[in-house]
Protein backbone atom coordinates (compact mmCIF):
# COMPACT_ATOMS: atom_id res chain seq x y z
CA UNK A 1 0.00 0.00 0.00
CA UNK A 2 1.25 3.94 -0.68
CA UNK A 3 1.74 6.07 2.34
CA UNK A 4 1.16 9.89 2.07
CA UNK A 5 3.71 11.68 4.76
CA UNK A 6 3.06 15.75 4.88
CA UNK A 7 6.35 17.25 6.66
CA UNK A 8 7.03 20.96 7.17
CA UNK A 9 10.13 23.03 7.41
CA UNK A 10 10.52 24.62 10.79
CA UNK A 11 12.90 26.28 13.28
CA UNK A 12 14.70 23.97 14.49
CA UNK A 13 13.76 22.29 17.70
CA UNK A 14 16.79 23.54 19.68
CA UNK A 15 16.70 27.49 18.91
CA UNK A 16 15.01 30.03 20.45
CA UNK A 17 13.40 32.36 18.38
CA UNK A 18 12.63 35.55 19.01
CA UNK A 19 9.82 38.21 18.04
CA UNK A 20 11.26 40.81 15.50
CA UNK A 21 11.65 44.59 16.06
CA UNK A 22 8.67 45.89 14.72
CA UNK A 23 6.53 43.07 16.78
CA UNK A 24 5.00 41.61 13.30
CA UNK A 25 6.44 38.13 13.00
CA UNK A 26 9.54 36.15 14.89
CA UNK A 27 12.56 36.50 13.48
CA UNK A 28 13.88 33.40 11.59
CA UNK A 29 16.57 35.31 9.36
CA UNK A 30 19.96 32.99 9.48
CA UNK A 31 18.59 30.50 12.00
CA UNK A 32 18.68 27.14 12.10
CA UNK A 33 15.85 25.23 9.59
CA UNK A 34 14.84 21.72 10.44
CA UNK A 35 12.38 19.04 9.24
CA UNK A 36 9.43 19.27 12.28
CA UNK A 37 10.75 16.72 14.71
CA UNK A 38 6.88 14.85 14.89
CA UNK A 39 6.98 14.95 11.25
CA UNK A 40 10.34 13.19 11.56
CA UNK A 41 8.28 10.86 13.36
CA UNK A 42 5.74 10.04 10.93
CA UNK A 43 8.75 9.54 8.01
CA UNK A 44 10.21 6.87 10.45
CA UNK A 45 6.93 5.15 10.83
CA UNK A 46 6.42 5.27 7.26
CA UNK A 47 9.96 3.70 6.89
CA UNK A 48 9.64 0.89 9.39
CA UNK A 49 6.13 -0.15 7.95
CA UNK A 50 8.29 -0.38 4.26
CA UNK A 51 10.64 -2.32 5.88
CA UNK A 52 8.21 -4.57 7.80
CA UNK A 53 6.23 -4.85 4.25
CA UNK A 54 3.33 -3.65 4.62
CA UNK A 55 3.94 -0.30 2.71
CA UNK A 56 5.08 -0.46 -0.67
CA UNK A 57 5.55 3.08 -1.46
CA UNK A 58 6.29 6.43 0.62
CA UNK A 59 5.37 9.73 -0.81
CA UNK A 60 6.61 12.70 1.18
CA UNK A 61 4.47 15.70 0.32
CA UNK A 62 5.31 20.00 1.87
CA UNK A 63 3.45 22.83 1.37
CA UNK A 64 6.21 25.73 1.87
CA UNK A 65 8.94 27.74 0.61
CA UNK A 66 11.75 26.67 -2.33
CA UNK A 67 13.54 26.14 0.42
CA UNK A 68 11.19 23.62 2.18
CA UNK A 69 12.61 21.06 -0.48
CA UNK A 70 15.73 20.60 1.54
CA UNK A 71 13.09 18.90 4.40
CA UNK A 72 11.81 16.87 1.19
CA UNK A 73 15.09 15.41 0.83
CA UNK A 74 15.86 14.70 4.13
CA UNK A 75 12.51 12.77 4.56
CA UNK A 76 13.61 10.70 1.25
CA UNK A 77 17.26 9.89 2.40
CA UNK A 78 15.35 8.42 5.79
CA UNK A 79 13.76 6.25 3.48
CA UNK A 80 10.69 8.04 1.42
CA UNK A 81 10.34 7.34 -2.05
CA UNK A 82 9.16 10.52 -3.91
CA UNK A 83 8.65 14.09 -2.86
CA UNK A 84 5.62 16.58 -3.99
CA UNK A 85 6.38 20.27 -3.49
CA UNK A 86 4.07 22.41 -3.59
CA UNK A 87 5.59 26.04 -3.64
CA UNK A 88 4.76 29.10 -2.09
CA UNK A 89 5.82 32.03 -0.24
CA UNK A 90 3.02 32.78 1.68
CA UNK A 91 2.61 31.39 5.33
CA UNK A 92 -0.57 29.43 5.55
CA UNK A 93 -3.29 28.54 7.94
CA UNK A 94 -3.52 25.04 8.37
CA UNK A 95 -7.02 25.06 6.95
CA UNK A 96 -5.58 25.88 3.61
CA UNK A 97 -2.43 23.33 4.15
CA UNK A 98 -5.06 20.93 4.90
CA UNK A 99 -6.71 21.50 1.55
CA UNK A 100 -3.98 21.18 -0.97
CA UNK A 101 -3.42 18.00 1.09
CA UNK A 102 -6.51 17.29 0.13
CA UNK A 103 -5.79 17.59 -3.31
CA UNK A 104 -2.52 16.02 -3.39
CA UNK A 105 -4.54 12.97 -1.58
CA UNK A 106 -7.59 12.99 -4.16
CA UNK A 107 -4.18 12.17 -6.90
CA UNK A 108 -1.93 9.83 -4.89
CA UNK A 109 -5.19 7.98 -3.19
CA UNK A 110 -2.63 6.79 -0.66
CA UNK A 111 -4.06 3.89 2.02
CA UNK A 112 -2.32 5.32 4.92
CA UNK A 113 -1.60 9.41 5.86
CA UNK A 114 0.70 9.33 8.36
CA UNK A 115 1.49 13.45 9.63
CA UNK A 116 3.18 15.12 13.01
CA UNK A 117 0.11 15.68 15.80
CA UNK A 118 1.68 19.41 15.82
CA UNK A 119 4.17 21.70 14.20
CA UNK A 120 6.56 23.19 16.62
CA UNK A 121 6.53 26.40 15.31
CA UNK A 122 2.22 27.33 14.97
CA UNK A 123 1.61 24.81 17.63
CA UNK A 124 -1.60 24.10 16.40
CA UNK A 125 -2.27 20.73 16.43
CA UNK A 126 -4.95 21.03 13.54
CA UNK A 127 -3.68 19.90 9.99
CA UNK A 128 -4.17 15.99 10.50
CA UNK A 129 -7.64 16.23 12.01
CA UNK A 130 -8.61 18.92 9.16
CA UNK A 131 -7.44 16.82 5.81
CA UNK A 132 -9.45 13.81 7.94
CA UNK A 133 -12.82 15.35 7.59
CA UNK A 134 -12.27 17.16 4.41
CA UNK A 135 -11.04 13.56 2.69
CA UNK A 136 -13.66 11.69 4.63
CA UNK A 137 -11.79 9.48 5.66
CA UNK A 138 -11.53 8.32 9.67
CA UNK A 139 -8.26 9.56 11.97
CA UNK A 140 -6.49 8.50 14.90
CA UNK A 141 -4.56 11.32 16.94
CA UNK A 142 -1.68 11.69 19.01
CA UNK A 143 -0.22 7.76 18.22
CA UNK A 144 2.41 6.07 20.27
CA UNK A 145 2.08 2.97 18.35
CA UNK A 146 -0.35 1.83 15.06
CA UNK A 147 -0.23 -1.51 13.75
CA UNK A 148 -1.25 -2.54 10.38
CA UNK A 149 -3.74 -5.58 9.96
CA UNK A 150 -5.29 -5.66 6.97
CA UNK A 151 -7.57 -3.17 5.93
CA UNK A 152 -7.89 -1.98 9.55
CA UNK A 153 -5.69 0.02 11.96
CA UNK A 154 -5.11 -0.94 15.66
CA UNK A 155 -3.81 2.75 17.44
CA UNK A 156 -2.97 3.51 20.68
CA UNK A 157 -3.05 6.60 21.17
CA UNK A 158 -2.00 9.29 24.00
CA UNK A 159 -4.56 11.05 25.59
CA UNK A 160 -5.23 12.96 28.56
CA UNK A 161 -5.64 10.50 30.71
CA UNK A 162 -3.20 7.58 30.05
CA UNK A 163 -4.01 5.41 26.84
CA UNK A 164 -6.32 4.38 24.67
CA UNK A 165 -6.47 2.01 21.95
CA UNK A 166 -8.50 2.11 18.56
CA UNK A 167 -9.24 0.66 15.33
CA UNK A 168 -9.78 2.80 12.08
CA UNK A 169 -10.55 0.79 8.81
CA UNK A 170 -7.84 2.04 5.99
CA UNK A 171 -7.71 4.35 4.12
CA UNK A 172 -6.72 6.59 7.16
CA UNK A 173 -5.52 9.52 8.80
CA UNK A 174 -3.02 9.12 11.81
CA UNK A 175 -1.02 11.86 13.39
CA UNK A 176 1.95 10.71 15.66
CA UNK A 177 3.47 11.90 19.18
CA UNK A 178 6.69 11.83 20.75
CA UNK A 179 7.04 8.28 21.77
CA UNK A 180 5.73 6.66 18.56
CA UNK A 181 9.24 5.37 17.77
CA UNK A 182 12.82 7.17 17.64
CA UNK A 183 13.74 8.38 13.70
CA UNK A 184 16.77 6.92 12.67
CA UNK A 185 19.95 9.47 11.08
CA UNK A 186 20.32 9.21 7.66
CA UNK A 187 23.44 7.55 6.40
CA UNK A 188 25.34 8.88 4.19
CA UNK A 189 25.07 7.15 0.96
CA UNK A 190 21.15 7.84 1.41
CA UNK A 191 21.52 11.18 1.76
CA UNK A 192 23.07 11.00 -1.99
CA UNK A 193 20.63 9.03 -3.25
CA UNK A 194 17.80 11.05 -2.02
CA UNK A 195 19.25 13.87 -4.43
CA UNK A 196 18.64 11.66 -7.17
CA UNK A 197 14.63 10.85 -6.13
CA UNK A 198 12.08 11.82 -7.91
CA UNK A 199 10.36 15.70 -6.61
CA UNK A 200 7.77 16.94 -8.33
CA UNK A 201 7.15 21.03 -7.34
CA UNK A 202 3.35 22.47 -8.00
CA UNK A 203 1.99 25.53 -7.42
CA UNK A 204 -1.20 26.17 -6.24
CA UNK A 205 -3.10 27.09 -8.91
CA UNK A 206 -1.40 23.66 -10.27
CA UNK A 207 -3.99 21.62 -7.78
CA UNK A 208 -7.00 23.54 -8.30
CA UNK A 209 -7.48 24.52 -5.13
CA UNK A 210 -9.05 28.12 -4.50
CA UNK A 211 -7.78 28.93 -0.97
CA UNK A 212 -9.54 31.90 1.56
CA UNK A 213 -7.92 34.84 3.82
CA UNK A 214 -9.17 33.57 7.16
CA UNK A 215 -7.23 35.64 9.33
CA UNK A 216 -4.62 38.39 9.90
CA UNK A 217 -2.12 38.51 12.36
CA UNK A 218 -2.12 41.71 14.05
CA UNK A 219 1.22 41.45 16.30
CA UNK A 220 3.17 39.52 17.32
CA UNK A 221 4.42 40.53 21.11
CA UNK A 222 7.13 38.53 23.79
CA UNK A 223 5.80 36.91 26.47
CA UNK A 224 5.46 38.77 29.89
CA UNK A 225 9.29 38.43 30.94
CA UNK A 226 9.23 36.61 34.95
CA UNK A 227 10.94 38.83 37.20
CA UNK A 228 14.53 37.32 38.49
CA UNK A 229 14.86 35.01 41.21
CA UNK A 230 16.51 34.47 43.80
CA UNK A 231 19.46 30.94 44.86
CA UNK A 232 18.56 30.06 48.27
CA UNK A 233 21.68 28.36 50.37
CA UNK A 234 19.35 25.69 52.17
CA UNK A 235 16.30 23.45 52.14
CA UNK A 236 15.22 24.99 55.26
CA UNK A 237 15.81 28.78 53.15
CA UNK A 238 13.89 27.22 51.32
CA UNK A 239 11.36 26.29 53.47
CA UNK A 240 10.89 29.05 54.89
CA UNK A 241 10.47 31.37 51.80
CA UNK A 242 7.96 29.27 50.92
CA UNK A 243 5.80 29.38 54.02
CA UNK A 244 6.37 33.43 54.77
CA UNK A 245 7.30 35.03 51.59
CA UNK A 246 5.61 33.51 48.66
CA UNK A 247 3.14 32.73 51.32
CA UNK A 248 2.33 28.98 49.09
CA UNK A 249 2.12 26.42 51.65
CA UNK B 1 -24.67 36.45 19.25
CA UNK B 2 -24.12 32.87 20.46
CA UNK B 3 -21.40 30.05 21.78
CA UNK B 4 -21.16 26.89 22.25
CA UNK B 5 -18.81 25.19 24.88
CA UNK B 6 -17.97 21.48 24.51
CA UNK B 7 -18.28 19.89 28.07
CA UNK B 8 -15.41 18.00 28.55
CA UNK B 9 -16.21 14.88 30.89
CA UNK B 10 -15.72 11.20 30.99
CA UNK B 11 -19.60 10.18 31.55
CA UNK B 12 -18.81 10.34 35.36
CA UNK B 13 -17.89 13.64 35.86
CA UNK B 14 -17.75 17.01 34.17
CA UNK B 15 -14.32 18.41 34.13
CA UNK B 16 -12.90 21.78 35.69
CA UNK B 17 -11.68 22.53 32.35
CA UNK B 18 -15.02 23.07 31.25
CA UNK B 19 -15.89 25.84 34.21
CA UNK B 20 -12.90 27.62 32.55
CA UNK B 21 -14.12 27.19 28.99
CA UNK B 22 -17.15 28.95 29.91
CA UNK B 23 -15.45 31.98 31.42
CA UNK B 24 -13.80 32.50 28.14
CA UNK B 25 -17.46 32.58 26.14
CA UNK B 26 -18.46 35.17 29.06
CA UNK B 27 -15.18 37.09 28.02
CA UNK B 28 -16.07 37.06 24.10
CA UNK B 29 -19.63 38.11 25.70
CA UNK B 30 -22.93 36.12 24.43
CA UNK B 31 -25.27 33.53 25.59
CA UNK B 32 -23.35 30.82 26.62
CA UNK B 33 -24.45 26.95 25.52
CA UNK B 34 -22.76 23.96 27.12
CA UNK B 35 -23.05 20.95 24.70
CA UNK B 36 -22.61 17.56 26.26
CA UNK B 37 -22.24 14.34 24.09
CA UNK B 38 -21.87 11.30 26.37
CA UNK B 39 -23.44 8.27 27.43
CA UNK B 40 -25.12 7.48 30.82
CA UNK B 41 -23.63 11.05 31.99
CA UNK B 42 -26.32 12.32 34.18
CA UNK B 43 -24.03 13.81 37.01
CA UNK B 44 -22.41 15.34 34.12
CA UNK B 45 -25.58 17.21 33.23
CA UNK B 46 -26.38 17.98 36.73
CA UNK B 47 -23.20 19.71 37.21
CA UNK B 48 -23.05 21.43 34.01
CA UNK B 49 -26.48 22.98 34.51
CA UNK B 50 -24.91 24.65 37.83
CA UNK B 51 -21.85 26.80 35.72
CA UNK B 52 -22.30 30.23 36.16
CA UNK B 53 -23.68 31.84 33.45
CA UNK B 54 -24.62 28.80 31.22
CA UNK B 55 -28.01 29.77 29.53
CA UNK B 56 -28.99 25.84 27.97
CA UNK B 57 -27.33 22.87 28.54
CA UNK B 58 -27.92 20.32 25.51
CA UNK B 59 -27.47 17.12 25.97
CA UNK B 60 -26.89 14.68 22.98
CA UNK B 61 -26.90 10.85 24.99
CA UNK B 62 -26.10 8.10 22.94
CA UNK B 63 -23.83 4.97 23.23
CA UNK B 64 -22.45 6.16 20.09
CA UNK B 65 -21.29 8.48 22.13
CA UNK B 66 -20.00 7.16 25.23
CA UNK B 67 -16.00 7.53 23.78
CA UNK B 68 -16.45 10.89 22.64
CA UNK B 69 -14.59 10.31 19.32
CA UNK B 70 -14.05 13.14 17.19
CA UNK B 71 -15.72 12.03 13.92
CA UNK B 72 -19.54 11.66 15.24
CA UNK B 73 -19.05 14.42 17.99
CA UNK B 74 -18.18 16.82 14.92
CA UNK B 75 -20.55 15.82 13.29
CA UNK B 76 -23.03 17.26 15.86
CA UNK B 77 -21.11 19.82 16.58
CA UNK B 78 -21.79 20.68 12.98
CA UNK B 79 -25.02 20.29 12.77
CA UNK B 80 -26.04 22.42 15.94
CA UNK B 81 -23.71 25.08 14.18
CA UNK B 82 -26.16 27.41 12.41
CA UNK B 83 -26.98 28.98 16.02
CA UNK B 84 -23.27 29.98 17.16
CA UNK B 85 -21.08 32.11 15.97
CA UNK B 86 -18.65 31.23 18.51
CA UNK B 87 -17.66 27.11 19.18
CA UNK B 88 -15.59 26.68 21.75
CA UNK B 89 -13.70 23.46 23.83
CA UNK B 90 -10.88 22.91 25.98
CA UNK B 91 -7.60 22.42 24.64
CA UNK B 92 -7.30 18.81 25.93
CA UNK B 93 -7.01 15.87 23.71
CA UNK B 94 -10.82 15.23 23.12
CA UNK B 95 -10.87 19.31 22.20
CA UNK B 96 -7.93 19.20 19.92
CA UNK B 97 -9.36 16.03 18.57
CA UNK B 98 -12.54 17.47 17.48
CA UNK B 99 -12.69 20.97 16.95
CA UNK B 100 -10.34 20.82 13.76
CA UNK B 101 -12.80 18.88 11.97
CA UNK B 102 -15.59 20.80 12.81
CA UNK B 103 -13.36 23.68 11.79
CA UNK B 104 -12.76 22.29 8.23
CA UNK B 105 -16.44 21.04 8.05
CA UNK B 106 -17.30 24.61 8.52
CA UNK B 107 -14.97 25.94 6.17
CA UNK B 108 -13.30 28.10 8.71
CA UNK B 109 -9.65 28.23 10.60
CA UNK B 110 -9.29 27.67 14.21
CA UNK B 111 -7.69 29.29 16.43
CA UNK B 112 -5.63 26.61 18.92
CA UNK B 113 -4.57 27.45 22.80
CA UNK B 114 -6.39 31.02 22.65
CA UNK B 115 -5.18 32.37 26.21
CA UNK B 116 -6.66 35.68 25.82
CA UNK B 117 -9.89 37.19 24.45
CA UNK B 118 -9.55 41.56 23.14
CA UNK B 119 -12.86 41.15 21.22
CA UNK B 120 -14.97 38.73 19.77
CA UNK B 121 -13.11 38.64 16.41
CA UNK B 122 -9.30 38.80 17.66
CA UNK B 123 -7.90 36.70 20.35
CA UNK B 124 -4.08 35.71 21.52
CA UNK B 125 -2.70 32.98 21.10
CA UNK B 126 1.31 31.62 21.89
CA UNK B 127 3.18 29.87 19.30
CA UNK B 128 6.91 28.84 19.26
CA UNK B 129 6.45 26.83 22.71
CA UNK B 130 5.28 30.16 23.92
CA UNK B 131 8.61 32.19 22.79
CA UNK B 132 5.81 34.54 20.86
CA UNK B 133 1.86 35.59 21.31
CA UNK B 134 0.05 36.20 18.33
CA UNK B 135 -2.51 38.74 18.31
CA UNK B 136 -4.99 37.49 15.88
CA UNK B 137 -8.10 38.54 14.01
CA UNK B 138 -10.81 36.58 12.75
CA UNK B 139 -12.53 37.22 9.13
CA UNK B 140 -14.61 33.61 9.01
CA UNK B 141 -18.57 34.33 9.59
CA UNK B 142 -17.72 31.62 13.12
CA UNK B 143 -14.90 31.48 15.39
CA UNK B 144 -13.91 28.11 16.01
CA UNK B 145 -11.28 27.84 19.18
CA UNK B 146 -9.85 25.48 21.51
CA UNK B 147 -8.96 27.43 24.80
CA UNK B 148 -5.93 27.23 26.91
CA UNK B 149 -7.82 26.29 29.79
CA UNK B 150 -4.71 27.38 32.62
CA UNK B 151 -5.30 30.96 31.12
CA UNK B 152 -8.67 31.55 32.81
CA UNK B 153 -10.33 31.19 35.84
CA UNK B 154 -13.33 28.81 36.36
CA UNK B 155 -16.76 30.07 36.34
CA UNK B 156 -18.49 29.79 39.95
CA UNK B 157 -20.91 27.01 40.20
CA UNK B 158 -24.50 28.53 41.33
CA UNK B 159 -26.55 28.93 37.73
CA UNK B 160 -29.33 27.06 37.10
CA UNK B 161 -29.50 26.14 33.28
CA UNK B 162 -32.23 24.38 31.52
CA UNK B 163 -31.45 21.37 29.93
CA UNK B 164 -32.38 20.85 26.27
CA UNK B 165 -32.27 17.58 25.10
CA UNK B 166 -30.89 16.69 21.51
CA UNK B 167 -31.96 13.58 19.66
CA UNK B 168 -29.62 13.20 16.79
CA UNK B 169 -27.02 10.41 17.01
CA UNK B 170 -24.34 10.47 14.35
CA UNK B 171 -22.51 7.26 14.60
CA UNK B 172 -18.92 6.96 15.06
CA UNK B 173 -16.47 5.36 12.54
CA UNK B 174 -13.79 4.39 15.54
CA UNK B 175 -14.05 1.39 17.55
CA UNK B 176 -13.13 1.82 20.50
CA UNK B 177 -10.73 -1.21 21.84
CA UNK B 178 -9.69 -0.51 25.28
CA UNK B 179 -7.83 2.05 27.49
CA UNK B 180 -5.82 2.33 30.42
CA UNK B 181 -6.58 5.59 32.32
CA UNK B 182 -4.02 6.47 35.33
CA UNK B 183 -5.53 6.38 38.47
CA UNK B 184 -4.38 8.22 41.26
CA UNK B 185 -6.11 9.72 44.70
CA UNK B 186 -3.94 12.96 43.67
CA UNK B 187 -5.22 15.81 42.01
CA UNK B 188 -5.50 16.29 38.62
CA UNK B 189 -2.77 18.48 36.63
CA UNK B 190 -4.82 20.95 35.40
CA UNK B 191 -6.85 21.28 38.72
CA UNK B 192 -3.93 21.37 40.93
CA UNK B 193 -2.34 24.50 42.36
CA UNK B 194 0.70 22.38 43.23
CA UNK B 195 2.50 20.61 40.93
CA UNK B 196 5.56 18.62 41.90
CA UNK B 197 7.25 17.71 38.85
CA UNK B 198 10.31 15.16 38.08
CA UNK B 199 12.84 14.42 35.29
CA UNK B 200 15.46 12.50 33.83
CA UNK B 201 17.90 13.60 37.49
CA UNK B 202 15.08 10.91 38.86
CA UNK B 203 16.80 8.32 37.94
CA UNK B 204 14.09 5.41 37.94
CA UNK B 205 10.20 5.31 38.38
CA UNK B 206 11.15 3.98 41.84
CA UNK B 207 12.60 7.41 42.99
CA UNK B 208 9.57 9.21 42.02
CA UNK B 209 8.13 7.56 45.13
CA UNK B 210 10.28 10.82 47.21
CA UNK B 211 8.27 13.18 44.80
CA UNK B 212 5.24 11.52 45.56
CA UNK B 213 6.06 12.21 49.45
CA UNK B 214 6.16 15.37 48.77
CA UNK B 215 3.44 16.07 46.76
CA UNK B 216 0.82 14.27 48.53
CA UNK B 217 2.08 16.38 51.83
CA UNK B 218 1.39 19.64 49.69
CA UNK B 219 -1.42 18.17 48.14
CA UNK B 220 -0.06 18.57 45.16
CA UNK B 221 0.09 16.56 41.89
CA UNK B 222 2.52 15.36 39.83
CA UNK B 223 4.14 15.78 36.86
CA UNK B 224 7.21 15.16 34.78
CA UNK B 225 9.32 16.73 31.90
CA UNK B 226 9.35 14.51 28.62
CA UNK B 227 12.25 12.48 29.35
CA UNK B 228 11.19 10.94 32.25
CA UNK B 229 8.14 9.84 30.38
CA UNK B 230 10.25 8.52 27.55
CA UNK B 231 12.61 6.81 29.85
CA UNK B 232 9.83 4.99 31.07
CA UNK B 233 9.54 6.88 34.75
CA UNK B 234 6.00 7.55 34.86
CA UNK B 235 2.83 7.28 32.61
CA UNK B 236 2.61 10.11 29.79
CA UNK B 237 -0.35 11.47 31.10
CA UNK B 238 2.01 13.09 33.55
CA UNK B 239 4.44 15.40 31.00
CA UNK B 240 4.47 18.97 31.12
CA UNK B 241 5.37 21.03 28.31
CA UNK B 242 5.18 22.22 24.89
CA UNK B 243 3.31 18.79 23.55
CA UNK B 244 2.31 17.59 26.52
CA UNK B 245 0.15 19.51 29.40
CA UNK B 246 -0.12 23.04 29.99
CA UNK B 247 -0.54 23.87 33.77
CA UNK B 248 0.23 27.31 35.98
CA UNK B 249 -0.87 26.28 39.73
CA UNK B 250 0.35 28.34 42.68
CA UNK B 251 3.58 26.38 42.90
CA UNK B 252 5.49 24.66 40.91
CA UNK B 253 8.38 22.52 42.33
CA UNK B 254 10.86 21.09 39.59
CA UNK B 255 13.29 18.81 40.37
CA UNK B 256 16.05 17.44 38.57
CA UNK B 257 14.27 19.29 35.66
CA UNK B 258 17.02 21.13 33.33
CA UNK B 259 14.17 23.63 31.70
CA UNK B 260 14.22 23.03 28.13
CA UNK B 261 12.06 25.56 25.85
CA UNK B 262 10.02 22.64 25.71
CA UNK B 263 9.15 22.10 29.20
CA UNK B 264 8.77 26.04 30.00
CA UNK B 265 6.59 25.99 27.73
CA UNK B 266 4.15 23.76 30.07
CA UNK B 267 4.87 26.03 33.35
CA UNK B 268 6.55 29.28 32.54
CA UNK B 269 3.07 30.99 33.99
CA UNK B 270 3.26 29.02 37.19
CA UNK B 271 3.08 31.81 39.85
CA UNK B 272 5.85 30.98 42.16
CA UNK B 273 8.40 28.14 40.71
CA UNK B 274 10.95 26.22 42.52
CA UNK B 275 13.94 24.32 40.74
CA UNK B 276 15.99 21.76 42.87
CA UNK B 277 18.92 21.34 40.20
CA UNK B 278 22.36 19.87 40.96
CA UNK B 279 24.02 21.79 38.27
CA UNK B 280 24.17 25.58 39.08
CA UNK B 281 24.10 26.42 34.89
CA UNK B 282 20.59 24.38 34.53
CA UNK B 283 18.66 27.02 32.50
CA UNK B 284 15.46 26.26 34.89
CA UNK B 285 17.41 28.72 37.60
CA UNK B 286 17.04 31.76 34.88
CA UNK B 287 13.29 31.35 35.54
CA UNK B 288 12.78 30.14 39.02
CA UNK B 289 11.27 32.33 41.93
CA UNK B 290 13.84 30.45 44.10
CA UNK B 291 16.42 28.03 43.21
CA UNK B 292 18.35 25.22 45.33
CA UNK B 293 21.35 24.16 43.99
CA UNK B 294 21.16 20.55 45.74
CA UNK B 295 20.99 16.96 45.00
CA UNK B 296 17.55 16.13 45.19
CA UNK B 297 18.01 12.94 46.82
CA UNK B 298 19.13 14.72 50.18
CA UNK B 299 17.00 17.73 49.62
CA UNK B 300 13.64 16.24 48.79
CA UNK B 301 13.10 14.28 51.51
CA UNK B 302 14.43 16.96 53.36
CA UNK B 303 12.09 19.82 52.33
CA UNK B 304 9.28 17.01 52.63
CA UNK B 305 10.31 16.72 56.39
CA UNK B 306 10.50 20.93 57.08
CA UNK B 307 6.77 21.60 55.61
C1 LIG C 1 9.39 18.32 19.50
C2 LIG C 1 9.80 18.27 20.92
C3 LIG C 1 8.82 18.34 21.89
C4 LIG C 1 9.15 18.28 23.24
N1 LIG C 1 8.16 18.38 24.17
C5 LIG C 1 8.50 18.35 25.47
C6 LIG C 1 7.50 18.50 26.49
O1 LIG C 1 6.31 18.65 26.22
N2 LIG C 1 7.90 18.47 27.78
C7 LIG C 1 9.21 18.30 28.15
O2 LIG C 1 9.51 18.28 29.36
N3 LIG C 1 10.16 18.16 27.21
C8 LIG C 1 9.83 18.16 25.89
N4 LIG C 1 10.80 17.98 24.95
C9 LIG C 1 12.14 17.54 25.41
C10 LIG C 1 13.02 18.66 25.90
O3 LIG C 1 13.69 19.23 24.80
C11 LIG C 1 14.09 18.09 26.88
O4 LIG C 1 14.81 17.07 26.26
C12 LIG C 1 13.48 17.52 28.16
O5 LIG C 1 12.58 18.43 28.73
C13 LIG C 1 14.60 17.21 29.15
O6 LIG C 1 14.08 16.60 30.30
P1 LIG C 1 14.85 16.70 31.67
O7 LIG C 1 15.02 18.12 32.05
O8 LIG C 1 14.16 15.80 32.64
O9 LIG C 1 16.24 15.98 31.34
P2 LIG C 1 17.72 16.61 31.23
O10 LIG C 1 17.74 17.73 30.28
O11 LIG C 1 18.58 15.45 31.02
O12 LIG C 1 17.93 17.21 32.68
C14 LIG C 1 18.11 16.44 33.81
C15 LIG C 1 18.50 17.40 34.92
O13 LIG C 1 18.58 16.70 36.15
C16 LIG C 1 19.65 17.23 36.91
N5 LIG C 1 20.05 16.20 37.87
C17 LIG C 1 20.54 14.95 37.60
N6 LIG C 1 20.77 14.29 38.75
C18 LIG C 1 20.42 15.10 39.77
C19 LIG C 1 20.45 14.99 41.18
N7 LIG C 1 20.86 13.86 41.79
N8 LIG C 1 20.05 16.03 41.91
C20 LIG C 1 19.63 17.20 41.32
N9 LIG C 1 19.58 17.36 39.98
C21 LIG C 1 19.98 16.32 39.22
C22 LIG C 1 20.70 17.55 35.89
O14 LIG C 1 21.60 18.52 36.39
C23 LIG C 1 19.87 18.05 34.71
O15 LIG C 1 19.72 19.47 34.77
C24 LIG C 1 10.50 18.08 23.61
C25 LIG C 1 11.48 18.02 22.63
C26 LIG C 1 11.14 18.11 21.30
C27 LIG C 1 12.22 18.06 20.28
Amino acid sequence: MKVLVPVKRVVDANVKVRVNADNTDVDTANLKMAINPFCEIAVEEAVRLKEAGVVSEIVVVTVGPKAAQEQLRTAMALGADRGIHIQTEEALVPLSIAKLLNAVQKKEQAQLIILGKQTIDGDNNQTGQMLSALANMPQATFASEIKVDGDSLAVTREVDGGLQNVTISLPAVVTVDLRLNEPRYAKLPNIMKAKRKPLETLSIDDLGVSLKLHQTVLKVTPPAERKAGIMVASVAELADKLKNEAKVI
Amino acid sequence: MAILVLAEHDNASLKLDTAKVVACGQAIGGDVDVLIAGHECAAVVDAAKQLAGVRHVLVAQSVQYANGFADNVAQLIVDLAGDYEHILAAATSQGKDTLPRVSALLDVAQLSEVVEVVSADTFVRPIYAGNALATIQSHDAKKVLTVRTSAFDAVANDGAADVVAIDKVFDSVTQFVSQSLSKSERPELGAASVVVSGGRGLGSSENFVILEKLADKLGGALGASRAAVDAGFVSNDLQVGQTGKIVAPDLYIAVGISGAIQHLAGMKDSKVIVAINKDPEAPIFQIADYGLEADLFEAVPELTDLL
